[in-house]
């Protein structure tokens, strides 16, 4: 167990890349950080760098008091679970297991028992015997899972684990981790583009956006409080409405057409106001003026079950937003809807750099 | 699988014609002919043939020569067979490291390929000359005066050196490519789990790369066997005298330098024999051993 530390660590690939631009992190012991972002934000080349499969440019990273720079991947004490599992094809369950253990000269019994509470841990028991080739998608991540512990080390590095498994065996597997890593207590680094299960798993959230660091912080807070327009409608689903505005006499307008009105809350030009499907609320025409007010047309009412998403146009051709509505509402393609939302769930971003603004 | 239903009885017999033809025209044809004339005594001049039976067995057996031959053989294919595999290893495992211009090193380490056998054998020649040759001359610096063509190690040395270094690139492309195919995470997860690179090695690519080893044992026996003539014949400028040769290169000169036909078709039937009982062996090997996915 151990802390990582990332000082300003870049990478640059043939000179001319920059998929990594100066990121620091400090991870605590036994913490559960995870690293969120689109595709190429530089979250995995990140994860490499921790785990040595990737030289660093330039910039520092310390597993425990330890710069390991230049240390080879085997010896920074740390183990990495693969999206395609990476299992030895060629051996059994039980040497898969046991590779990295013999590798460093352990004694047999140890090894014996370590892979024994592995495989007990992990169900997996039964296919000790046999051949990667052998299993299916979920006991294949399972096993990649117990090459991990097995070795009890400093750090794990989960590398999308799940994002080759079914949707139902992604979610039985993100609550087996969640749980393995409480009670094991070992730091972890887990790479993700899928914002539930960057959620749902995170101690700490990272949010990566083109090589940069775009938020830290714990989920809710990234949630309550998204620190620019990418985090905002990266993380939560459906995403934040984001909303072109400028300001004139009588408060907040949209910048194309009526529909929206509010009070300017920092005496600024243009904003980017943001409000979530599920801060928005449907009210009766002539209720009394909220935080945000929007005048809106409906285009479709999507049901999943457990709610409804209504999709709306706002005053006359302007941006389309998407409302959170209860599972049996209904509403008519056409229909005219007054939307509100408080004061505290209204977000405001800079209309220039998408940053958030507080006060 | 899908069970194809034709009109006629003998459809698909007419399909598989072509085929078959092939086999039994270049195959089973000059097999049986072989078989056939190994038991006959050949009038030299093509005056008529004898029913000896068993007779030119006999004497290719009772031939001391011929056991020199076999032993030759056997030390042949095998240095050749170990040397081009172990030597085309080392290059692809380097090969597949390179990073930068690895296309041009790639394509220079298969550009042998493209020589023909005679061709490889008379640079051998030139490389092996007695008088201006820069192997010859390097060795003789080091202390060994080689007598390729008189000596009959030493021609055996230069035989050996020119068949791996024909066969290099053959191996060296198939190597690269079963390196190449190996998972790129598992080589990763394996530098993760085992800090001596030597032992990851063995461990973990080679045994990944046993498939494509295996393959390339057969192909290189068999070159070892039988593809290597050319180089030989242009290293012994045709005149063997008292150099090593090959059985296949026995089996040439018996028969067409020598008129021996009935002993060349009696040791070409032992070597079909001995090919029959190789390749049964290898794919008992194969299929135990070598399936991974």
């Amino acid at each position: 167990m151990a802390t990582i530390t990332l000082d300003t660590v870049r990478k640059v690939y043939g000179g001319a890349v920059e998929a990594v631009k100066g990121v620091s992190i400090d991870i605590a012991d036994g913490e559960f950080i995870v690293l969120v972002g689109p595709s190429g934000c530089g979250k995995s080349t990140l994860l490499r760098m921790v785990a040595g499969l990737e030289d660093i440019t330039t910039g520092e990273i310390k597993i425990g008091d330890k710069v390991v720079n230049n240390v080879d991947p085997a010896n920074r004490d740390i183990a990495m679970v693969f999206q395609n599992y990476a299992l030895y094809p060629h051996m059994t369950v039980y040497n898969n297991l046991a590779y990295g253990l013999k590798n460093r000269g352990m004694a047999k019994d140890e090894i014996d028992r370590r892979v024994k509470e592995a495989a007990r841990i992990l169900e997996i028991g039964d296919y000790l015997d046999r051949k990667p080739r052998a299993l299916s998608g979920g006991q294949r991540q399972r096993v990649a899972m117990g090459r991990a512990i097995v070795r009890e080390p400093a750090a794990f590095l989960f590398d999308e684990p799940l994002s080759n498994l079914d949707a139902k065996l992604r979610v039985q597997m993100r609550v087996e981790i969640k749980r393995l890593q409480k009670s094991l207590k070992t730091t972890s680094v887990y790479v993700t583009h899928d914002q539930l299960e960057a959620m749902t798993l995170a101690d700490r959230l990272v949010v990566l956006n083109g090589g940069n660091i775009e938020q830290i912080g714990a989920p809710i807070e990234v949630y309550d409080k998204p620190a620019s327009t990418f985090v905002a409608s990266f993380i939560g689903s459906p995403a934040m409405n984001l909303l072109k505005v400028k300001t004139d006499a009588s408060g907040l307008a949209f910048e194309t057409g009526a529909g929206l009105s509010g009070a300017n809350p920092h005496g600024r030009d243009r904003y980017i106001a943001g409000v979530r499907p599920e801060h928005l609320d449907v009210v009766p025409a002539g209720s009394p003026e909220a935080a945000l007010t929007l005048k809106a047309k409906v285009n479709v009412l999507e049901p999943v079950g457990a709610e409804s998403y209504l999709y709306a146009e706002c005053g006359d051709g302007g941006p389309e937003i998407v409302i959170r509505v209860e599972s049996h509402a209904h509403f008519e393609p056409g229909q005219e809807i007054v939307l509100s939302a408080k004061a505290k769930d209204v977000h405001f971003f800079d209309a220039d750099t998408g940053r958030r603004i507080d006060g | 699988m899908k069970k194809v239903q034709f009109d006629s009885r003998l459809t698909p017999y007419i399909l598989l014609l072509p085929q078959l033809a092939i086999v039994a025209i270049f195959f089973l044809w000059p097999a049986a002919e072989a078989v056939r004339s190994s038991f006959y005594l050949e009038d030299p001049f093509g005056f008529g043939s004898t029913f000896v039976g068993l007779d030119n067995f006999k004497d290719v057996f009772a031939d001391s020569n011929y056991g020199r031959v076999v032993r030759f053989t056997g030390v042949f294919t095998f240095c050749v067979t170990f040397f081009s595999l172990a030597i085309a290893l080392v290059l692809a495992v380097k090969a597949d490291k390179v990073i930068h211009g690895s296309s041009a090193y790639k394509t220079l380490l298969m550009w042998v390929y493209a020589v023909a056998p005679p061709v490889a054998g008379l640079i051998g020649i030139f490389l092996f000359d007695q008088h201006v040759g820069p192997i010859v001359k390097m060795f003789k610096a080091l202390g060994w005066d080689m007598r390729i063509g008189v000596n009959y190690n030493d021609t055996g040395f230069a035989m050996v050196v020119v068949a791996v270094w024909k066969q290099i690139p053959v191996n060296f492309i198939f190597l690269l490519s079963g390196l190449q195919g190996i998972s790129k995470s598992v080589q990763e997860a394996a530098a993760i789990d085992c800090p001596s690179g030597f032992r990851r090695f063995w461990t973990v690519t080679f045994p990944l790369l046993a498939p494509t080893g295996f393959f390339l044992l057969i192909i290189n026996i068999t070159y070892a066997l039988f593809d290597t003539f050319g180089v030989i014949d242009v290293l012994l400028k045709t005149q063997p005298g008292d150099d090593p040769i090959t059985l296949v290169y026995k089996v040439y000169q018996d028969g067409f330098r020598g008129n021996d036909l009935g002993g060349s078709s009696a040791q070409s039937v032992i070597l079909m024999v001995v090919v029959f009982v190789l390749t049964v062996i290898q794919f008992r090997l194969i299929e135990r051993r070598v399936h991974y996915n």
